[in-house]
């Protein structure tokens, strides 16, 4: 390391930067050449480049030089019943710088009840006082009536937020109904975001915690007891049929398990636009650790979906990310110390949720999909920052080196090894899920916004300097398809003749529709309100009508139907 | 009854004894008594050499035809019906005759029927053999039976014997609305046994808030009038809470009932929601029972029916348009993973489309324990026919799930039932007279949903999946009767042909060319479904608790005599699995010591909105509620948030 880097001239101007002599890596290739760049944006790339005097350089000697990595799923300072995820903007982002990523993309999650602007502008505020690389945010749906889709439009216009989370877990929390689901995807589609769903089904959820807490099982392994992998792939099959009714595109956030990554797949050979995205966790640990004697231990472990307790699911999920089928990664980060688990010490239910990973991702997936040839190295530009900056319209100015991209890259050094462990990280809690793992490949310097913050080991962040990224709607890579199916899905009635043949009577006993049906509707269709209650619509045949003279029996048998008996004969 | 009933005691008094024995399964029944070459009393009596049961159709050509009977006759008693038998009616195929000879007793015989050389086809083997039955049991089966003088025998010719179709699925006398459907039980069991259908199960359908018993009560009530086969139950679940469970339970040990359907679509009306199908699949798998569904994920279709009429497509392709197969296919994986969480049998009704289908054998690949029932429709038919430009033809189609617009659904559905990963057929037979169908003229919504198919199920099957080679006679019989006795747990005695099963018999003809059009089709309804379509393979002769029902075409029915069959729980087919998986499941929590670290303050304000609570179901007690659960742990009840709202719907 070393011998690696030079730095030469004597005044520095800390917003130019010369990089010499690395491998640069794209998604689509890798070249030779050098790499200036001014202002946090890169100016130009070739050999031989013509740059300022002066200028602050270092000698990458042919190592790879990478995009900066970005994290589409990270929950920072997420508050979760008065308590706050223990890494906070701050604590997270410079977690993710130490890592490799250079950008993060954290959630939204407004409390039921408050508007999604109020929450957004929260979130806004804390990151941008406290965050050290760029960011951007999802936006959660945890509740749905009309005023939500104002403040989904409003944010998609004016605040660049592209992309909402539903869930279908969280029964009575945050859990949408299938309908509701149905109207948030068409609000997205016609508003040009992406759809992201966390997919369990919460109703069983809540079934089976019940009946495991019955049981007497309260430690954490009644968490993966009550959540198994069928739930989770129910989920994320049920959402995509929703997105193919709606022509909306889906994002599946964590996938954990086997048979969710499998329904993906398939729905993906089958032409859905579905993007999955496994974590940090569940790429490079498995739900064994749930059974751990050590209660805090495996309290750090519990988030949701939960890991699988398969412990061939990391291969497998790798093996998915590599072929394609997974497209981009994030880290799901959101830990919480240990004395904030322990508010669930009784009651696994009551365990906040969530596991750490931003700063382990890149060289997790490195150590996983690379070493071992499952991908190469332009691949894995693709899945931990390409991809996630096509979905969400940040390409190209995020996820390649490219003249007029941001400057945020990363020097990859492939052979450094490097045991993970809670004395090191950068997090704030007690435990690391991936406690002793080995990891082979690691960023050697990483440069955000045109500046060096890491080097040898040493972060310079600096606290409040990340810059919130807008996003603008209908990204080209998911809405090229979307657009051009929807152009084709007119579907048109059948012209036919009046029928003027008898009409057997109806009894107007309305069917019985309690009167919570009724609560349930959704806002989206108010202005069609009258028929949107399907039982009810067709009453208006029963009322008054031309053969009212026309004595009627209850049950009629019509000997001759309409158009003659001949008719029958002449079916086609 | 009583009285036939007192008949048959009669003529059990006068058996011999041999013939009083209780039937053993094997097929070796001719008795030997005394060794070898003894003389065996009485053994001559009833083996009298009869020269005209050698020379079949030889009376049929000697006697004068009668004139055929009118339809009329169909509802005559028994006695009459056998005044007529021996006056000829002789097809030259199949005979049916009164043995002459001098033992002719005065007494009525009509409940003893030999059939002689027949193939008797079973879902696992086919041999040749004779089976002779007696007061609705078949009491021998083997060459050369002993048995009384007297008796009316049918002769099979080497045609295939099969085990009486048992159709899993009908809705017949189905109210809606203040209608009923046209074809009530004795309409509807007459075209069953016309297709030689011998048995049917019926839907029980409460409308929600109403009791399952009276409802139960009220369907035996029209069925015993007016049915004219043997019928068992199944009962729909509507609506979910304490009394229903009690009712469920009752009908379960008391009234023969071991299968409940539960429905996903129908919002607002019949549609069940996740947890209340977990808690009706968790009840019914400790009860034995079978959990049926309707699959289709109704939310979704309320808002796509929306958007259609929206879109001013208000005609029976707007059936079809609104309900996508995916939206099939998703609600089958959804019950499915209820299924398997909960450990509890299911049986998926009327599967129409590939996608469920495939989701289906996909799930049997991973063993879980789910049946799929494609219907006569989705095996026969497609649903390119809702575009139809005659608005009466086009509705005549419409069903839920509808029929797959994809023409190569039905082949493809055969397919897998031939392969085993479907497993039985039924028809849905609910039909509504064009009158009926046109109360949703305007609005697609309001069409009552159900077609035909009871009629042609079997011919439907044999046509496209034994005559193509997809499947043989033995299959033919396991996916038309057996597979749907053993899931009712009403093996041996519905579908087999056995010693001490019921003598519920059909001799197929595997070459009789029959095209299905509604002139003569046995359902009252102007439209068939199945209109122009050829089929090849057709019963000859219907036997229905011992007598013949259909012969020549003509058909000898009597309304009313049809039994109710009862159900018991646990069944074997589907519950041996099931058990041994619930011995396996049992679950550990880790011991560990107490954690004593800190422990982080928390407010438990998140969440609960109202209306959300009110969702909950009605059966769980208060303090099963999860989020509510942990407010002893928050030690001070002042920080909780907003309380959570119980709101219970009492019917």
């Amino acid at each position: 390391i070393q011998g690696s880097l030079l730095r030469s001239g004597p005044e520095l101007l800390s917003d130019r930067l010369l990089i010499k002599g690395g491998k640069i890596v794209n998604d689509d290739q890798s070249f030779c050449a050098d790499i200036y760049m001014e202002d946090g944006v890169i100016k130009q790339i070739g050999e031989s480049l013509i740059v300022p005097g002066g200028v602050k350089t270092i000698d990458a000697h042919g190592r790879m030089l990478m995009p900066g990595g970005i994290d589409t799923h990270t929950r920072f300072q997420m508050p979760d019943r008065g308590m706050v995820s223990a890494d906070d903007f701050y604590q997270g982002t410079k977690a993710a710088l130490g890592g490799g990523t250079t950008m993060i993309i954290d959630h939204v999650v407004p409390e039921p009840g408050v508007s999604l602007i109020t929450a957004f502008e929260q979130w806004r505020e804390w990151a941008d006082s406290k965050c050290c690389c760029d960011y951007s945010l999802h936006v959660d749906i945890t509740e749905w009536h009309k005023g939500i889709q104002e403040d989904m439009e409003a944010l998609v216009k004016d605040h660049g937020v592209n992309s909402f989370l539903v869930y279908l877990a969280y029964k009575d929390v945050f859990q949408l109904t299938d309908a509701q689901v149905y109207e948030v995807f068409s609000v997205i589609r016609d508003l040009g975001a992406i759809a992201q769903v966390h997919a369990e089904n919460g109703d069983i959820v809540a079934e089976e915690q019940q009946k495991i807490l019955e049981q007497g099982i309260t430690g954490p392994e009644g968490h993966v007891l009550s959540r198994p992998e069928e739930v989770e792939a129910e989920a994320v099959n049920r959402s995509v049929t929703v997105a193919n009714q709606t022509n909306c595109p889906l994002y599946i956030t964590k996938v954990m398990s086997k048979s969710a990554a499998d329904v993906i797949a398939q729905a993906r050979k089958k032409g859905t636009v579905v993007y999955g995205e496994p974590i940090a966790a569940s790429l490079g640990t498995d739900g064994s650790h749930y059974w751990s004697k050590n209660w805090a231990k495996a309290a750090a472990y519990v988030t949701s979906p939960p890991l699988s307790p398969d412990p061939t699911t990391p291969d497998y999920l790798n093996s998915l990310l590599s072929c394609g089928d997974l497209q981009v990664t994030g880290s799901a980060h959101c830990p919480f110390n240990t004395a904030q688990r322990a508010v669930g010490k009784d009651d696994f239910s009551l365990i906040p949720e969530g596991v750490n990973g931003t700063e382990e991702r890149m060289s997790i997936i490195w150590d996983k999909c690379v070493v071992t040839g499952k991908m190469d190295e332009n691949q894995f530009v693709g899945v931990t920052s390409t991809n996630a900056a096509k979905i969400f319209n940040l390409y190209p100015r995020k996820g390649r080196i490219a003249v007029g991209s941001d400057a945020d890259l990363v020097l990859w050094d492939p052979d450094v090894t490097k045991i993970i462990s809670a004395k090191t990280h950068h997090s704030t809690v007690e435990y690391n899920i991936f406690e002793g793992t080995e990891v082979r490949g690691g960023p050697l310097v990483v440069i955000s916004q045109g500046k060096i913050v890491l080097e040898e080991g040493n972060i310079h962040a600096t606290e409040g300097s990340g810059r919130f990224v807008a996003r603008k709607p209908f990204p080209d890579y998911v809405y090229k398809r979307i657009k051009a199916r929807s152009r084709l899905a007119e579907l048109r009635g059948v012209p036919r003749g009046l029928y003027d043949g008898p009409v057997c009577e109806v009894s107007v006993t309305p069917k019985t529709m309690t009167p919570s049906s009724s609560a349930k509707t959704s806002p989206a269709k108010q202005p069609n309100q009258p028929v949107r209650n399907l039982h009810q619509s067709g009453f208006s045949l029963s009322g008054a009508q031309v053969d009212d003279n026309i004595p009627r029996r209850s049950t009629q048998r019509i000997v001759a139907p309409p158009g003659g008996r001949a008719n029958i004969t002449n079916l086609g | 009854m009583a009285e036939r009933r007192g008949n048959w005691d009669k003529a059990e008094d006068d058996l011999p004894v041999y013939l009083a024995r209780p039937g053993t399964a094997d097929q070796v029944p001719r008795q030997k008594y005394g060794g070898l070459f003894c003389s065996v009393e009485g053994a001559f009596e009833s083996k009298t050499i009869d020269f005209d049961a050698l020379s079949v159709g030889q009376r049929g050509s000697r006697t004068p035809r009668t004139a055929g009977r009118e339809t009329g006759q169909e509802a005559q008693s028994p006695v009459s019906d056998n005044k007529i038998s021996p006056e000829g009616n002789v097809s030259p195929r199949v005979g049916i005759r009164t043995s002459g000879g001098k033992e002719v007793l005065p007494r009525d015989r009509s409940d003893r029927l030999l059939v002689k050389g027949g193939r008797i086809v079973n879902d696992d083997q086919s041999f040749h053999g004779d089976i002779y039955m007696e007061d609705g049991i078949i009491k021998q089966i083997g060459d050369n039976l002993i048995v009384p003088g007297g008796v009316k025998t049918v002769e099979a010719n080497g045609k295939m014997v099969i085990p009486g179709g048992i159709d899993i699925h009908t809705h017949f006398q189905m109210p809606y609305r203040g209608t009923t459907t046209v074809d009530d039980f004795a309409q509807g069991s007459k075209a069953a046994l016309a297709g030689g259908t011998t048995m049917i199960v019926d839907h029980v359908i409460p409308d929600p808030g109403c009791s399952l018993m009276e409802a139960y009560d009220q369907w035996r009530q029209w069925a015993d009038e007016k049915t004219c086969c043997d019928y068992s139950l199944h009962v729909d679940i509507t609506h979910w809470n304490d009394s229903v469970k009690q009712e469920v339970d009752t009908l379960i040990k008391e009234k023969g009932v071991n299968s409940f359907q539960v429905y996903m679509a129908y919002k607002d009306y019949y549609q069940m929601s996740n947890s209340e199908l977990y808690d009706v699949f968790t009840f019914l798998a400790e009860r034995g029972g079978i959990a049926e569904v309707h699959a289709e994920n109704g939310e979704i279709i309320a808002e796509e029916q929306a958007r259609m009429l929206q879109m001013g497509i208000t005609g029976p392709e707007g059936h079809v348009l609104s309900r996508p197969e995916e939206l099939e296919a998703e609600a089958v994986f959804r019950a499915i993973t209820i299924a398997s969480q909960t450990n509890c049998p299911l049986y998926v009704t009327r599967v129409m489309s590939k996608s469920a289908a495939d989701i289906i054998s996909q799930a049997r690949k991973k063993g879980n324990v789910v049946f799929g029932e494609p219907i006569t429709a989705s095996l026969g038919t497609d649903g390119t026919h809702y575009w139809s430009k005659n608005w009466a033809k086009a509705a005549s189609f419409v069903t839920s799930p509808p029929l797959s617009p994809d023409p190569t659904t039905p082949d493809y559905l055969n397919t897998l039932l031939s392969s085993g990963d479907l497993s039985v057929t039924g028809s849905a037979h609910c039909t509504f007279s064009v009158a009926q169908k046109a109360i949703g003229k305007d609005d697609f919504t309001q069409i009552p949903e159900g077609l035909n198919g009871v009629e042609e199920r079997m011919s439907l099957v044999w046509d496209k999946a034994v005559t193509s080679g997809k499947m043989d006679e033995n299959m033919f019989v396991a996916v038309t009767s057996t597979n749907a006795a053993k899931i009712l747990n009403l093996y041996p005695r519905k579908g087999r042909i056995a010693v001490g099963s019921d003598a519920d018999l059909v001799i197929w003809d595997t070459d009789c060319i029959r095209t299905i059009t509604a002139k003569t089709h046995n359902s009252a309804a102007e439209y068939n479904v199945f209109e122009g379509m050829e089929l090849r393979g057709a019963p000859q002769v219907v036997i229905c608790q011992g007598k013949i029902v259909l012969e020549d075409g003509n058909m000898h029915i009597i309304a009313g005599v049809g039994r109710f069959i009862p159900c018991s729980p646990f069944p074997d087919f589907a519950y041996k699995r099931i058990k041994a998986r619930k011995q396996l499941a049992v679950l550990r929590a880790v011991p560990r010591g107490m954690y004593d670290g800190p422990v982080s303050e928390f407010s438990m304000s998140r969440g609960g909105t109202p209306s959300a609570s009110a969702r909950t179901s009605p059966t769980k007690q208060p303090v099963r509620n999860l989020h509510q659960s942990g407010f002893s742990l928050a030690g001070n009840p002042a920080l909780c948030g907003e309380p959570i709202i119980f709101v219970y719907e009492t019917s």
